[in-house]
């Protein structure tokens, strides 16, 4: 396998990757190294990770970060009510033999694996570890151990370790600056916005009711509000979620009040819409050849 | 790859991007070597790429390595290490000396003198007072403000901890008094802009020495605005105050420019504050607010910095100075932005800053 076939591959499954995404997730599978993930809001750094679960039939197990994040929801955890019941009933029974019932409450069936223990043991699979800065700096130095052995030690029952380590995506919006120490053992990609051509190419697959006329411009009267000075330029969701609304509309082009009703699918700021519209963004609608 | 010819080219490769500026050590190297190996030498492409996701590590460092790239594999030699911005004389220009020759000095004042050097304006003072500032802020001790968590930790009273409570009823064998769990408090981000244009050229050594004593004692983001925005939270790291000092002096390009405080708070608010670095921060600016570039667009993005802060201190020397009134342009648009205007043109004023900013 090659990154051609691992982009050949994705793009089978719906993503549309370019040289360099492909070939940085074709790295962190072949040379089993988490990759991280960053880019401007929308650029498909979540969706790269369940894209690579499909295209190579793996599950995606994913764990959502966020502040005061600990082992107890990112690791395991014992299931208390459950061991308590267990108990009762021994009890209920009869005599209970206190080192037996004790031993029978510390087995795998009353521990809840949360998404990094079952990354390892459902392993080969795709584990995301998504906005991994949302997290504290403390939680990183614990993901860091668990990343860089593919096991962990849980003192009742033992070391669970990954036959095949999984192939962990982490991504982060710097919201702060992750620890080196986590970065070095990671390999790094920044995602862009896609050209035109690849915009045009994603809204079309993913939306396949809507024209290519549409997709067209579309695509590029987005590309043309990135470059306008916004709080918070569109990305890729919001060109799709534009082209839905429209295609919801019913329309085949893109006209000026179309746009204008439909803007709130693209921006999300009361400063950035009255910014595209004095920029006329809007007004002349984009020629329908590539590049307009 | 057991072939020297190439392995050596690519370390050389990765040696020249380092005198470039990016961090890449030898495991990311070793990174870079393998995922070489792992896509063949089959074209520039191959290891362009190799290289941008096993050598890099954020977004500054992409230009860099396009740069070495296209330099090193274009058969060219490898540029000399890039400097920016100005050598740490600059920063000694600016009143303070950058290596330690103050240090050596001993002084020997007494309290009365501590005493009138605290209410001093720093612009005023001589050489040896300033030396003696510098030891005098070292010893401040700044307390960081707090937030409430998410996080919850045992405690003796509030909402009953099911967990605890269980496990204390699983190791007693039978009900037990309930446990209880409270929300814990953490410490509230801060984050400090420092103008360091001309017009405040008396006081931006001592207010870097201000935040490299903070930065030292609370989770801080230090930013210098001028011209542009330079984020010097690294520089400051260094233990040594000389040392942290003289690493922002050249990692700021803009010291004694012009001021456009405007598109500095804009560029501090799209590439850090909007992200996380400012939301529910208390977010101190120290400036003269003389603004050289459009109040207009400094009013609205003082306006943005208020709706993500969670207290915006605007820090002014000017108005410790009698007969201040805030009619500079750029003051008057940002005052209704701000929660409180603040001297800090003195050490008495700095402590009170801290103090502020400690019950924000």
């Amino acid at each position: 396998m090659t990154p051609d076939d691992l982009a050949a591959r994705l793009d089978h499954v719906g993503y549309l990757p370019d040289q360099g995404v492909a070939t940085a997730a074709f790295l962190a599978w072949r040379m089993r190294r988490p990759l991280l993930c960053e880019g401007e809001p929308g650029t498909g750094k979540t969706s790269l990770a369940l894209a690579l679960a499909r295209a190579l039939e793996l599950p995606l197990i994913r764990l959502q970060c966020h502040e005061g994040i600990d082992a107890a929801q990112a690791l395991y955890d014992w299931d208390f009510p459950r061991q308590l019941l267990h108990l009762r009933a021994l009890e209920a029974a009869g005599p209970v033999d206190v080192e037996r019932a004790e031993a029978s409450l510390y087995t795998r069936r009353f521990l809840l694996a949360r998404p990094l223990l079952r990354a390892l043991e459902e392993a080969p699979c795709v584990l995301l570890v998504d906005e991994v800065d949302r997290a504290d700096d403390e939680f990183e130095a614990f993901l860091l151990e668990v990343l860089g052995e593919h096991a962990v030690t849980i003192p009742e029952l033992g070391v669970v370790r990954a036959e095949t380590p999984p192939l962990v995506v982490l991504t982060s919006n710097r919201t702060r600056e992750l620890h080196d120490a986590l970065k070095r053992r990671c390999l790094y990609h920044w995602l862009e916005h896609p050209d035109l051509a690849r915009e045009i190419a994603i809204v079309r697959r993913r939306l396949p009711g809507v024209g290519e006329r549409l997709a067209e411009q579309v695509a590029s009267t987005v590309r043309r509000l990135r470059t306008l000075d916004l709080i918070k330029p569109p990305g890729v969701a919001e060109t799709l979620d534009w082209a839905e609304a429209l295609l919801t509309l019913g329309m085949t082009t893109l006209d000026p009040p179309a746009a204008a009703a439909t803007l709130g699918a693209v921006l999300k700021y009361r400063e950035d819409v009255r910014r595209a519209l004095s920029a006329g963004v809007l007004d002349v609608p984009p020629g329908s050849t590539i590049g307009g | 790859m057991t072939d020297a010819g190439p392995l050596t080219g690519l370390v050389g490769f990765a040696d020249a991007l380092r005198r470039a500026g990016v961090a890449c050590g030898a495991e990311r190297v070793g990174a870079f070597v393998a995922a070489v190996e792992v896509l063949g030498v089959g074209g520039p492409d191959r290891v362009y790429w190799a290289g941008r996701v096993a050598l890099c590590a954020e977004p500054d460092d992409l230009a860099r390595y396009d740069a070495v790239f296209a330099a090193w594999f274009g058969g060219r030699p490898a540029p000399p290490a890039v400097r920016r911005g100005v050598s740490a004389s600059a920063l000694a220009a600016l009143g303070g000396e950058v290596a330690g020759t103050g240090r050596s000095q001993v002084l020997a004042v007494a309290a009365s003198d501590v005493e009138v050097l605290r209410r001093k304006d720093i612009a005023s003072l001589s050489a040896a007072e300033r030396a003696h500032l510098r030891e005098l802020l070292a010893v401040l001790r700044p307390v960081p403000p707090v937030r409430r968590s998410r996080r919850r930790r045992p405690a003796r009273r509030g909402e009953v901890d099911p967990r605890r409570t269980f496990r204390a009823w699983l190791a007693a064998g039978e009900p037990v008094r309930p446990k209880h769990r409270r929300r814990s408090v953490r410490p509230r981000k801060v984050v400090l802009l420092v103008d360091v244009s001309g017009s405040m050229k008396p006081y931006a050594d001592a207010l870097l020495r201000f935040a490299h004593v903070v930065a030292r004692r609370m989770p801080v983001e230090v930013f210098t605005v001028g011209t542009r925005l330079t984020r010097v939270t690294r520089e400051l790291r260094w233990r040594d105050p000389e040392q942290a000092l003289a690493a922002a002096a050249r990692a700021v390009p803009d010291f004694e420019g012009g001021t456009r405080l405007g598109e500095a708070l804009r560029a501090f608010l799209d590439g850090w504050g909007r992200r996380g670095a400012a939301r529910r921060a208390v977010v101190v600016v120290c400036s003269d607010g003389w603004e050289r570039g459009d109040p207009a667009l400094l009013g609205e993005q003082a306006a943005r910095l208020r709706r993500l802060a969670h207290r915006v201190l605007w820090v002014n020397p000017h108005v410790g100075r009698g007969g201040y009134a805030p009619v500079q342009s750029g003051i008057a648009v940002v005052l209704p932005h701000v929660d409180r205007l603040l001297a800090g043109h003195s050490l008495e004023t700095l402590a009170l800053l801290l103090e502020e900013v400690g019950r924000a």
